[in-house]
């Protein structure tokens, strides 16, 4: 080990710069759920105060259980987020394995062409987005949020999967030809299970978008049956007053599922089947 | 059941043509190595054969049979990989095993054949493990087995030795020799070390800049290069090269003599000169040495001879062993 790096004085200030950096990300997340066991007047009285027995109250999260269908946003967020992801992965990584691994005319024209969505946000079209579900009846559905969200958040699952996959081993693949592998077979048992932790980036990448939208569900798909939890919470906030209980208990509610989905993906960050491989 | 008939093979990346029309036979149960520095199209040529890559033109024929449009699983050939190239989520067993499933053999074959193959590179211990848990020489041995389970009409090796460290190579590189024997089977392997293609071969394929040099056996590259690329390619330390006008060699360009065909006296010899370096390599003794004549020689001596830097010497060569070489560089024959 290197000098300067066990040096305590050096390491402690990486600590404590890291330390800092946790307590500012985590605050908002804090201050949302502390307030959201509070009553509204202790809300107001001191927001910073952590509940007391006195302050104390569930008053927002059975507003929110008991006011519209909850459940039934919950089901709409993850049925959007999930089915986009799943989508994202499958048609990204293809997409990817056929920019790295063939070689055709225009390949490089194509690979810029397909990332060119990185620079340039969707929400540009939503007008031409609009206009095109209308005409094909998918306002106020769920598929409409499921497409575009899988438009989202191809470009960025191209452009990261295809430069992992220009990693994997040209030998493996070959290997795999050799014994009779199809292409489809390479791709899905030898290339895939390679880029798995890449594959978990990106999940983490395009979900958190999506679950947070509130754009998209409030143009394309604003109806009852369809609205996201983001879209419903926002029926707590009004114009002249806003039910505050309400609509920190929804935001609690609605940070849990995505934290179950980014403790999955990050497992499989971690995990590295890859090594010993090749070489 | 193994023949290979290369005809006019030539392929271009865009408007780099990589090899230049190669032709070549390889009979049944030969050991053929494709030796040449690195980029000169050795390794391209192999993956052609294997059908990896598609020929710009020609016609690959395994044992008579045009190849070219057949795709790499049904040439009926196997191939060896530098980097290994193991499937990571398969045990050694179905990393073996892999190619005879994917073409629809019966389990009770698979099995007997795997079980042949892991007797022969004393696998049994580690069929169950995945690849991770090996060590780089076991790799290798799986690979190889990989290839021998295949029972293929052709064995590519694509620099199999490369990764390994220098005890493993020798090592493995006799067990390849052992196998070639054991199996009677036609190979082909690529390799920029020209001590694996000395030591393996059958007939060694030098190449160079896509087209083939020379092709003979080891000793006949190592005793008639047939010109100035292979004398200077094939043999360690490398020939030294002469102007022939400053040794008044009449009719030739270049001289050429071996290291090993010098010999070395303090009393006298056709050319003096002063010991610059040498190398005690206890076996061999290399004197570089400068002469008028000639600028720096290498010579290398057997045994041990207590030659020190600066010390005044004569070097005599061996006149029958003079290569000489005309303005192209080709060898010109009788001497």
């Amino acid at each position: 080990m290197s000098k300067a790096r066990s040096s305590p004085i050096r390491s402690s200030l990486i600590h404590l710069a890291l330390i800092s950096y946790t307590l500012i990300a985590l605050f908002p997340v804090f201050l949302t759920l502390v307030n959201s066991l509070k009553s509204r007047n202790a809300i107001f009285r001191d927001p910073m105060a952590l509940p007391t027995p006195k302050t104390f109250s569930l008053i927002g999260y059975e507003t929110v259980l008991s006011q519209g269908d909850f459940l039934g946003y919950f089901q709409n967020s993850m049925i959007v987020t999930v089915v986009s992801i799943a989508l994202v992965l499958l048609f990204g990584a293809m997409a990817a394995f056929a920019l790295s691994e063939y070689r055709f005319r225009g390949n490089m024209m194509m690979g810029l062409y397909l990332a060119l969505g990185i620079m340039i946000p969707i929400r540009l079209g939503t007008v031409a987005i609009l206009q095109g579900m209308v005409a094909t009846g998918l306002v106020n559905t769920l598929t409409a949020l499921v497409l575009v969200y899988t438009a989202q958040g191809l470009p960025l699952a191209i452009f990261i999967l295809s430069e992992f996959m220009r990693t994997v081993s040209d030998d493996l693949k070959s290997a795999g030809r050799i014994d009779g592998l199809s292409e489809y077979a390479i791709f899905f048992r030898l290339v895939l299970p390679l880029v798995r932790p890449a594959m978990a980036t990106v999940a983490v990448f395009t979900m958190i978008p999506i679950w947070n939208d509130l754009w998209f569900p409030l143009i394309l798909a604003p109806g009852e049956e369809t609205k996201t939890i983001t879209l419903g919470a926002q029926m707590f906030i009004g114009q002249y007053v806003t039910n505050w209980n309400a609509v920190l208990s929804a935001l609690s509610l609605a940070i849990l599922p995505v934290l179950v989905l980014y403790v999955i993906f990050s497992r499989q960050l971690i995990r590295g089947i890859t090594s010993g491989a090749v070489k | 059941m193994g023949s290979l008939q290369l005809t006019s093979i030539r392929k271009a990346f865009g408007t780099h043509e990589v090899l230049k029309g190669i032709d070549l036979d390889v009979k049944d149960g030969e050991f053929v190595i494709f030796v040449g520095p690195s980029g000169c199209g050795k390794s391209t040529l192999l993956r052609v054969i294997a059908g990896l890559e598609d020929a710009t033109s020609g016609s690959v024929r395994i044992d008579g049979a045009e190849v070219i449009n057949t795709p790499p699983a049904k040439r009926g050939i196997a191939m060896v990989f530098q980097s290994y190239a193991l499937y990571p989520h398969l045990t050694v067993k179905d990393n073996m095993g892999l190619g005879l499933k994917q073409a629809g053999e019966e389990k009770s074959v698979i099995e007997a054949r795997v079980a042949k193959a892991s007797g022969m590179l004393s696998l049994d211990p580690y069929l169950a493990r995945r690849p991770a848990e090996l060590s780089g020489g076991q790799r290798q041995r799986v690979a190889i087995g990989r290839a021998i389970v295949r029972e293929p009409k052709l064995f590519l090796f694509d620099e199999p030795l490369s990764n390994l460290d220098a005890a493993l190579r020798v090592q493995t590189r006799l067990e390849i020799a052992a196998l070639h024997r054991r199996l009677k089977a036609t190979m082909i392997y690529v390799t920029h070390d020209q001590v694996e293609a000395m030591t393996l071969a059958d007939k060694i394929v030098v190449l160079n800049a896509g087209a083939i040099e020379q092709i003979g056996s080891p000793m006949e590259l190592y005793n008639r290069p047939a010109n100035l690329f292979v004398a200077g390619f094939i043999g360690s330390p490398q020939m030294n090269f002469i102007e022939a006008g400053r040794i008044g060699e009449p009719g030739a360009k270049t001289v050429g003599i071996r290291p090993e065909h010098i010999a070395l006296s303090r009393d006298g010899g056709t050319w003096q000169g002063r010991v610059e370096h040498v190398e005690h390599l206890g076996a061999d003794t290399i004197v570089y040495i400068e002469t008028e004549k000639t600028g720096l020689l290498t010579v290398r001596l057997f045994g041990e001879h207590p030659y020190a830097p600066d010390d005044l010497v004569f070097a005599t060569p061996d006149m029958a062993s003079l290569h000489r070489f005309d303005d192209d560089g080709r060898v010109i024959a009788g001497r």
